[in-house]
């Protein structure tokens, strides 16, 4: 008879969703399936409102990632108004979402995933998490938690607050970097490059361990997306869209990501909120393609700042054209900390970024406007419709997880396939086949638009559709 | 002009005749929560928030537009005028959608702030959600009905201080909305000298400056004084 398993709800990502794996009659895993099962609705109640205020009501779609909602909002608008902002608001959004970059994957890192690889996928679920952790390496559990911390503390510098800034507006931004903001920046610095190094370190000596989970943890060929600077260099605010297949061909470049309706398309599936973006040219299933971390380091040649450029070359040995395990984003994660931190250190030698001279000004001059952001979790779209007064008609808003959505169903499948035989599945089994998730670092709240709790449920249907068997942790 | 003596919550003070409670209390330094008053302009008594008890007499009375008597005692603070201050407040939040967090006017609300000083922390009403939209035909300036509580400051700055008669008031009970000339698009408004004194009168985010977002919206009242006190008083100060 073949059976259904259910892991609801996921534990330890931003959000709420629930896996399914379903076994058939031999009690072998046929297809396992992540299903969102948010939904928000920013698409739809923001119609009517004026595009200026959308960098402040769309980073509420989420409290983690919050500037990246705001800057892609915001470029969105500068689209509309059809201006170029201010060379010094430009540095000052890039900043910011550096600080953004830093803070987002200290928490993927050391909060989240850590827990998994360095306690142990065995270790029992009451320990194996940022307290177990702490209770483990305190040094380490401090550093990390202190690392998100130099990454929130920038965007508060900016733009006043550490979660929800209304800080870049359409046409730039409100407020430069004060004297003193730059010189808590710059002291807190050396700190921050250690703990990278550190979490550098310590991830490429479990890498040997853990050669398994690299070798299951969404192994798969697919394309990857990101956005790349003319000369191929990593970008993550601004540039052009890139795509390179598996064996680490660009197949697209240069690509204007204002039109990226012409080259990606959205799929609907029945049992998730979450669209399911694809690269048009090949259609599904071949159109899979990721964002984040591991696919902005596979389409990029360089990472532009040479410390995070001697990663880079260890990393891209790890594969063979492409770097294709998704386990991988978290060594990603990592070399995008260490080219955060040094394009900051960079920035807080500049004099320009404590210009008064920030926002641009001007009417409705496009009916549309697109913005583009390198989010930590991939490549954001905001795309907006306006009428002439500047009321939005049409909001579509693509995000990093959606387009992770296909290959996070195939990351899971596989794992499962790999652990699971018959009815009985152990509680590390499970936490292997969230970790696939994990390594995403999905955020459900922003792709679909809710709240999350964390106990989870596994359910083990029939084929007739009844609960054969329910197991009940958290 | 004849003085009036009162007791204002146990404080013997001394008023002008025709003087309103609201009036009095100011002078002698005693605050009165206030929503729809505004410097400068007449006072309507509409929004009820500065509701207070007089002696021997058993319904509130809007300070704001209660002239003083001789040997009146009054009293501005109490649970019970706290209890129907929270529920007009309340009110106010229910029959519209106000979503500070994301308002053009957050942090420089007075409905907001109103909420904060009162204790008001919860809505016991259901929300009614309607289905107001944003006015942005102006060149310079945007109303959303959604955040307008129907103070009429707009209204009455516009016809007492500019002299306009752009702002007015269609529709009754909570159907009512402020509208430009003849219920049209205000960009398209013949009268409107696009002072802004509107936007500089409006409590709430209802009226703002184009282009505002979170929190930009920060007004001068003091301006609205300052013409006033010139054209009556002859005096070019705030």
């Amino acid at each position: 008879m073949s059976k259904r398993i259910v892991i609801d709800p996921v534990t330890r990502i931003e959000g709420h969703a629930k896996i399914s794996i379903f076994l058939d009659e031999s009690g072998q895993v046929s297809d396992a399936e992540f299903h969102v099962v948010e939904f928000r609705g920013f698409e739809k109640f923001c119609e009517g409102r004026p595009f200026s205020e959308m960098p402040g009501i769309t980073p509420r779609i989420c409290g983690i990632c919050p500037v990246s909602h705001l800057l892609a909002s915001a470029r969105a608008g500068d689209a509309i108004m059809a201006v170029d902002i201010p060379p010094a608001a430009d540095k000052l959004r890039r900043l910011m979402n550096l600080g953004q970059m830093v803070q987002s994957h200290a928490l993927s890192f050391f909060h989240l995933s850590a827990p998994d690889f360095l306690l142990g996928w065995d270790t029992p679920p009451q320990k194996r998490n940022v307290f177990g952790l702490i209770a483990a390496n305190t040094d380490l559990a401090r550093a990390g938690i202190r690392l998100r911390q130099f990454g929130q503390e920038i965007i508060e510098i900016l733009g006043g607050r550490k979660i929800h800034p209304a800080w870049a507006v359409p046409g730039g931004v409100r407020s430069p970097l004060t004297e003193e903001g730059r010189n808590r920046i710059r002291a807190w610095l050396p700190e921050a490059f250690a703990t990278t190094h550190t979490a550098l370190d310590l991830f490429k000596q479990v890498l040997d361990k853990h050669r398994r989970e690299v070798q299951i943890f969404g192994n798969f060929p697919s394309l990857f997306m990101g956005l790349v600077e003319p000369d191929g260099t990593w970008e993550h605010h601004g540039g052009k869209i890139r795509f390179t297949d598996s064996s680490g061909s660009v197949i697209a470049d240069q690509l204007d990501p204002l039109k990226y309706d012409e080259y990606i398309g959205e799929a609907v599936q029945s049992n998730s909120y979450l669209k399911s973006p694809y690269y048009l040219p090949l259609g599904v299933p071949d159109g899979m393609y990721r964002v984040g971390p591991l696919a902005r380091l596979n389409v990029a040649e360089q990472m532009g700042t040479p410390k995070a450029d001697t990663e880079f070359r260890l990393f891209k040995r790890m594969g063979h054209g492409a770097v294709t395990s998704s386990f991988l984003y978290h060594y990603a994660r990592l070399i995008e900390i260490l080219t955060s931190l040094e394009r900051i250190e960079a920035y807080m030698g500049d004099p320009e970024l404590s210009s008064e001279y920030l926002r641009a000004d001007a009417g409705i001059n496009s009916l549309r406007g697109v913005g583009v952001s390198e989010a930590p979790r991939g490549t954001l779209f905001h795309d907006y419709t306006v009428d002439r007064q500047g009321l939005l008609r049409k909001v579509n808003l693509i995000v990093a997880t959606g387009q992770n959505n296909l290959a996070m169903n195939q990351t899971v499948a596989q794992i499962a396939r790999h652990y699971v035989r018959g009815n009985e599945i152990p509680e590390p089994v499970l936490n292997r086949i969230e970790h696939g998730i994990r390594c995403y670092d999905p955020c459900l709240s922003c792709s679909t638009h809710a709240v999350g709790q964390m106990p989870m449920l596994v359910r083990l249907i029939d084929a007739g559709g009844r609960v054969v068997r329910e197991i009940a942790r958290g | 002009m004849a003085a009036k003596t009162l007791t204002i919550d146990g404080k013997q003070i001394s008023a002008d005749q025709g003087a309103t409670i609201l009036d009095a209390a100011t002078d002698a330094g005693i605050t009165i929560p206030t929503l729809c008053h505004l410097d400068g302009v007449y006072d309507v008594g509409a929004c009820r928030l500065c509701l207070v008890e007089v002696a021997g007499i058993n319904k509130l009375l809007p300070a704001c537009t209660t002239r003083v008597h001789e040997g009146m005692v009054i009293k501005t603070d109490s649970e019970r005028l706290r209890k129907y201050r929270r529920m007009t407040l309340e009110l106010l939040f229910a029959e519209r959608n106000h979503v500070c967090a994301v308002c053009v006017a957050n942090g420089h609300c007075e409905l907001q702030s109103l909420a904060y000083s009162l204790g008001m922390d919860h809505v016991r009403y259901d929300y009614r959600f309607p289905k107001w939209g944003v006015d942005n035909t102006h060149t310079l300036f945007g109303m959303d009905h959604n955040r307008c509580i129907l103070c009429m400051r707009c209204v009455r700055v516009c016809w007492h201080i500019e002299g306009a008669g752009t702002k007015n008031v269609s529709g009754r009970g909570s159907g009512s909305q402020i509208i430009s000339d003849l219920n049209q698009p205000w960009g398209t408004s013949d009268t409107c000298t696009r002072c802004g004194k509107c936007v500089m009168a409006c409590p709430t985010g209802a009226l703002f400056a184009k282009g505002a977002t979170v929190s930009e919206m920060e007004r001068d009242r003091t301006r609205l004084e300052f013409i006033v006190t010139a054209r009556e008083k002859k005096q070019w100060i705030a």
